[in-house]
């Protein structure tokens, strides 16, 4: 039973910290990382707090050793794929057929916002270079390039679920012993794109967001990527016994919602059908989950929908969870990456994260979420959910070995 | 439906300002015509009746119109909604409505339109129209990599995420479009058993 | 007020992309959302851009959409009590 891949590592840069350790002090500390931005330029600046990465592409290029010129997007993701790699007893990649197999939402548009802002003032000014990284898939494949992957290249686009899709993608191919290691997950930077965007939408929060909160008013957005290196069982009995596997990906399922373009069905349909699916396939029941990192954005409309489809699927007993995007805001098509790195770790540390600013309990709903980061506790499986635009729902399960 | 091959059971292949249902040409307008006259051409010639149609961005409007013309006719049998699923591929994913909404930044941001700055909502716009609520996923590649999608099938009919599909090609940037649609079930009988080869359209 | 209701609809069915529904079509107090005619979640934010563009109101709050824009006129009071008030 299960999704037959393993967990060997991951590795996360967001706006708590440039890798996992950073990351997981954050927690520790409850420093969130919304502020007012730093490296993007917007008329919002002063109204919308934002989750950024804290370098500018100067210092993030020659942290990827990659020049400086490509699309932040590409930067981050290089770094977070390296770190996961790294992070690996795996050691020379170059001896294993690996997969590489990222999501994002925004591809190149950084850049391509730059070259039209120059443009516009002068339609000699503008660098093309700019706009030739623009797509989906140049993103990937510049980092693969750089990181010496050739076997086994894809790019996935479905919007918030982005990452999680990609981690059943790779689990798929490892399955099917079309590679022997997919690195798998997702990269996003912060662009003026997606915050106006979002914006238009009416649900930014101008404060700091408050996921499963009865007063949340909205999401703040954030960037990063997040990377987990998934690996056969029969690999994971050959790692080095100072870097054993973390854990497995016992489960993952995706369903469709099929309600409306943006917006959550009222009874999370959907999300429902992604958490049930996830456990039928890791043959578990609601009552063996230790703990849910929620999808959680902080939306009226997701964490009502997440929440019912909750309650409907674990009542009457609730585990554990938390939204650690009120910690790194949503990184759209990272997001997934990320917390699926989040959740191995906790499966693997017994960590248990908070939920940053709740106070009030979601009326509706008959559990809240956790305040409190714990380490230690005995975390059997955990499951992580990860919601997006076109009603494509992932959860994924995470289980110790 | 557990038994059987899986088949493909219908084609849709819109290029060149042309419609084809399974080989045979369905719609046809003048090939100097643009995509939205010929969009809501093929609308009223296979549709009507949907006012949503409208408002969706043209990657959108090729699929959802592809997936009528698939299904009209000859809907899914047998299949539970949980199990009907959607893979779809193309180069641009949404660069061509991202541009267009980059062009209302400047003045008002358009919320109708950012909503479809992203590949997938072509899926969402099936699935809400068809009630299908297996699993999605969107992938953006160079070609049309009918070996990669073949495989991907494979596995999900394999492990019994679904028992019917659509899936296919769903491209557009500018004036520049083609839309390759399957529907692809397991059943006693179809068009083809699914494969790289069978996937692939024969030139028309 | 008739004629305001009257531009309103015009309006709608350009912003809103109604190709099918023609602005005579549209009751002055038939609700617009849901069951009436059909509108959604991006529509009412496509009339607060609307309303912005035309009319130079800004609705920060969208929670205030739903009593605003029940039928087209209650948005046309809307705009006749926020013109009076400037």
């Amino acid at each position: 039973m299960g999704s037959g891949a393993w967990i060997a590592g991951g590795g996360v840069i967001c706006g708590i910290g440039n890798n996992v350790a950073e990351c997981l002090e954050a927690f520790r500390r409850m420093e969130s990382g919304m502020a007012q931005m730093q490296h993007l330029r917007s008329v919002h600046r002063s109204t919308f707090p934002v989750a950024e990465v804290k370098a500018d592409n100067k210092t993030l290029a020659a942290m990827a050793g990659m020049p400086e010129y490509i699309s932040r997007t590409a930067l981050l993701s290089r770094i977070a794929a390296q770190e996961a790699w790294n992070s690996t007893g795996l050691g020379d990649i170059s001896q294993y057929r690996v997969g590489f197999v990222s999501a994002n939402t925004v591809g190149g548009m950084d850049k391509t916002e730059d070259f039209f802002a120059d443009y516009l003032e002068n339609e000699s000014n503008g660098h093309l270079r700019q706009v030739v990284h623009h797509e989906c898939g140049a993103v990937t494949e510049l980092v693969a390039d750089a990181m010496g992957i050739r076997h086994h290249i894809s790019t996935i686009s479905t919007a918030c679920s982005s990452a999680a899709n990609a981690l059943m993608y790779g689990s798929r191919l490892i399955n099917n012993n079309m590679v022997d290691v997919v690195i798998a997950g997702g990269t996003d930077a912060l662009t003026r794109f997606t915050l106006n965007g979002f914006n238009t939408l009416m649900i930014l929060d101008q404060a700091a967001c408050r996921p499963f909160d009865d007063t949340r008013t909205g999401l703040n957005l954030g960037e990063g990527a997040g990377y987990v290196v998934l690996i056969s069982e029969a690999l994971a009995a050959e790692l080095p016994a100072t870097h054993p596997a973390w854990c497995r990906l016992s489960g993952y399922a995706n369903a469709n919602d099929a309600y409306h373009q943006t917006a959550s069905s009222p009874d999370g349909i959907g999300n429902f059908l992604a958490m049930q699916g996830a456990l039928e396939m890791s043959g578990l029941t609601p009552a063996d989950i230790d703990y849910i990192n929620l999808h959680g954005t902080g939306t009226q409309n997701n964490d009502i929908a997440e929440g019912t489809a909750i309650a409907r699927l674990f009542a009457p007993a609730f585990p554990p969870l938390s939204s650690t995007k009120s910690f790194t805001g949503h990184t759209l098509g990272a997001s997934g990456g990320i917390e699926a790195v989040f959740s191995a770790m906790a499966v693997k540390e017994g960590i248990i994260y908070p939920n940053a600013n709740f106070s009030k309990q979601i009326k509706e709903l008959p559990f809240s979420p956790v305040v409190k980061f714990s380490t230690g506790n005995q975390l059997q499986h955990v499951m992580s959910n990860s919601f997006g635009f076109g009603g494509n729902c992932s959860s994924l399960v995470f289980s110790k070995i | 439906m557990d038994n059987g091959e899986v088949y493909i059971t219908g084609t849709c292949v819109i290029r060149n300002n042309r419609v084809y249902h399974n080989g045979t040409l369905l719609s046809e307008v003048p090939q100097e015509t643009e995509l939205p006259e010929f969009l809501r051409a093929v609308y009223d010639r296979v549709s009507g009746q949907y006012p949503k149609f409208h408002k969706m961005d043209n990657l959108s409007k090729l699929g959802w119109l592809a997936a009528e013309v698939l299904l009209r006719e000859a809907p899914f049998k047998g299949h539970l909604p949980e199990r009907t699923g959607l893979v779809l591929a193309n180069r641009s994913a949404s660069l061509d409505t991202d541009l267009r909404y980059y062009d209302t930044v400047k003045d008002i941001a358009s919320p109708a339109l950012f909503v479809y700055t992203l590949s997938n909502i072509v899926m969402g716009e099936i699935s809400i129209r068809h009630g299908f609520k297996g699993e999605n996923v969107f992938f953006t590649s160079d070609t049309f990599d009918t070996s990669l999608m073949a495989g991907y099938l494979e596995q999900l009919f394999n492990e019994r995420a679904v028992s019917a599909c659509l899936c296919g090609w769903v491209e557009v940037m500018g004036p520049q479009y083609e839309v390759v649609l399957h529907k692809v079930e397991r059943t006693d009988k179809g068009m083809a058993v699914l494969s790289a080869d069978s996937l692939a359209p024969a030139t028309i | 007020m008739e004629n305001l209701m009257a531009a309103l609809k015009a309006q709608i069915v350009e912003q809103l992309n109604l190709q099918e529904v023609k602005p005579e079509d549209i009751g002055d107090d038939q609700p617009l959302f849901k069951d009436g005619l059909g509108l959604d979640s991006i529509d009412a934010l496509e009339i607060i851009v609307l309303l912005q563009q035309h009319y130079g109101i800004r609705i920060a709050n969208p929670e205030q959409g739903p009593e605003i824009f029940y039928s087209v006129r209650t948005i046309a009071e809307f705009i006749t009590a926020h013109q009076n008030k400037q």
